[in-house]
């Protein structure tokens, strides 16, 4: 099987020759190339290189186009900080007084050079390869806030203004809709939809079916390819039922929950796509790192539906490339199917 | 948990503001200050303690930090946070605890480092407030400034929210800067990279790490008994 057969037999709930790897890496293709992060993100070819060369070393099953979240706002005219050892981070808050949101106005893809750079990168992805999964990344409606205004600011127009609050997610919608879209029209083969906002870590489940599920389903319906819904480390078992309903295929789970309990719930609706921990995952030796990745695939992997991952849809800089290999090995020696070896062990 | 206690976290959970300030009144009327160790103080470590097991969300636990916030600077002793040029929005020119006794109350201050999550601060701000501590807040900078103010104002107890790895990781070049002064400051840390490697702060040279915002004040407290 190559890739995109691997992965379209699990989302299929059907076991594939082995689980799936979504090594969600970006700022690694940097020291891939003796880069800094900034010019490394400065040039698509760079990017296409980086991918890659990670793909092939690391047998990994996908291409991730994702350079950093701030680069959404970056579009909008926000300040992004750039670092030498982590992702560009957004910078003061671009609306500082909630009235300014009435003025806003979405960009345009077409006229971003940043969003353009990440289209011709998944454009240069698929000339040189049609086998393997590219995914696009998009922050939903309801989650840029949290980067547009600041995360307390925001907080409290979900509370208190109402109807502002319904203005800019009309503004986000179609930005976010124009700017999957456009991904998918580059050669970007599934959208990863984060929205960490619709965790119940961070806002009520009442909340999630009053506001951000209406968001999600109504930007997931007019994104016209497959989408990944993710948490981005938040929870999300106390919303499962409901997220098949906002369209997604696949979602991304948190290391803070029971990937057997989260399966169960998923039952056959939903692929899981996690939960390795990328934070701890820095001081893991071989040992762990297999440990980890044996773990998860015991709980998630029999039957399909499920694609290894870490939990929160960015695997930090720091951690080591020996780190990567194993976690690599392990799925080889471990997440071949039939998955045998959970039956032996846990009868032995 | 009591009652009282119980009562008030269903009110907080609802933000029902009148029931909330009933309960203030009606423990006021015995001691001023009573409402923040009978009341708000075992409310919100509840409250952290329910967001850590996943059954409250975010969103509650802020609003119930801002709720108790805005209940105990309402009490006749006022507390108040102040930036960290020392102009606070209330009377006096002191640090620490309201009420504190000894010569010189503890010296608090807060930041965030190289990163503009302020969300995390915000709430660690409003439970200590709401618990009667006057906290310098430094906003957010990097570890060389953040350090030069530390010396400046001889902090004792520095507490820091992080959302990023890069920025819990910089608490160490913070770490070697005070050292280099020989600033003996504490440094409590907390946010998602903490909690997601429980042993990160060692290795970042923090001297501690709670999960919520409540456990900031446990922290706290604790550093105030070890420094008294």
């Amino acid at each position: 099987m190559n890739s995109l057969q691997r992965v379209l037999t699990t989302i299929g709930q059907a076991e594939p020759d082995r689980v799936p790897l979504f090594l969600l890496l970006t700022m690694h293709g940097a020291r891939e190339l003796g880069l800094s992060i900034h010019d490394y993100f400065a040039d698509p070819r760079h990017v296409i290189e980086g991918q890659w060369r990670m793909r092939a070393k690391y047998r990994n099953d996908c291409y991730y186009a994702f350079f950093y979240a701030a680069i959404e706002t970056k579009a909008w005219g926000a300040e992004v900080i750039y670092s030498e050892d982590g992702p560009a981070n957004c910078g003061a808050p671009l609306v500082r007084d909630c009235e300014e949101i009435r003025r806003l106005r979405p960009p345009r893809v077409a006229d971003s050079p940043d969003l353009k750079r990440v289209l011709d990168t998944i454009a240069g992805l698929r000339a040189r390869d049609g086998d393997t999964p590219i995914i696009g990344v998009v922050m939903s409606p309801f989650s840029l806030p949290v980067m547009q205004l600041g995360f307390e600011r925001y907080l409290l127009l979900l509370l208190e203004r109402p109807e502002l609050f319904d203005h800019l997610m009309r503004l986000n919608e179609a930005f976010c809709v124009d700017w999957a879209n456009a991904q998918l029209k580059a050669g970007a083969t599934a959208i990863c939809y984060f929205d960490p906002i619709s965790s119940p870590t961070i806002s009520r489940p009442e909340d999630f079916r009053r506001l951000g599920k209406p968001v999600a389903a109504r930007t997931i319906a007019r994104i016209q390819g497959p989408v990944a819904t993710h948490f981005a480390s938040g929870r999300c078992l106390r919303i499962i039922d409901e997220l098949p309903e906002t369209g997604p295929a696949v979602i991304g789970v948190s290391a803070d929950e029971d990937l057997g309990d989260l399966k169960r719930a998923a039952a056959g609706r939903l692929t899981l796509l996690g939960n390795l921990n990328g934070i701890a995952m820095r001081g893991w030796d071989a040992a762990a790192a297999e440990q980890a990745v044996k773990q998860a695939i015991a709980a998630a992997g029999p039957g399909g539906g499920f694609i290894l991952s870490d939990n929160h849809g960015e695997i930090p800089f720091q951690v080591p490339e020996e780190t990567l290999l194993a976690i690599a090995d392990a799925v080889a020696r471990w997440g071949t199917y039939p998955l045998d070896w959970i039956e032996r062990e846990s009868s032995a | 948990m009591t009652e009282p206690v119980r009562a008030f976290v269903a009110a907080l959970l609802a933000i029902d503001r009148l029931t909330l300030e009933d309960m203030v009144a009606g423990v006021v009327a015995a001691d001023t200050l009573a409402p923040i160790d009978d009341l708000v103080v075992p409310a919100l470590e509840f409250i952290g303690e329910q967001w850590e097991q996943g059954e409250v969300s975010l969103s509650q636990v802020y609003m119930s930090g801002r709720l108790c916030e805005e209940l105990i600077t309402g009490l006749p002793r006022l507390r108040f946070v102040e930036d960290g040029n020392g102009n606070g929005n209330g009377s006096g020119d002191g640090w620490g605890a309201e009420g504190a006794t000894g010569d010189r109350p503890l010296r608090i201050g807060i930041s965030t480092l190289d990163d503009y999550h302020l969300l995390g601060k915000r709430m660690v701000c409003a439970v200590l407030r709401a618990s009667g501590y006057r906290v310098r807040d430094y906003g957010t900078a990097d570890a060389a400034t953040l350090a030069g103010h530390v010396v400046r104002d001889d902090v004792q107890v520095l507490l820091l929210s992080v959302l990023m790895l890069p920025s819990a990781l910089r608490v160490k070049d913070l770490r070697a800067a005070l050292d280099a002064a020989g600033q003996r400051t504490r440094i409590l840390v907390g946010g998602a990279p903490f909690r997601f490697d429980p042993k990160l702060y060692l290795e970042v040279g923090a001297d501690a790490a709670g999960a919520t915002a409540a456990d900031a004040l446990a922290l706290v407290r604790a550093a105030e008994e070890a420094l008294t």
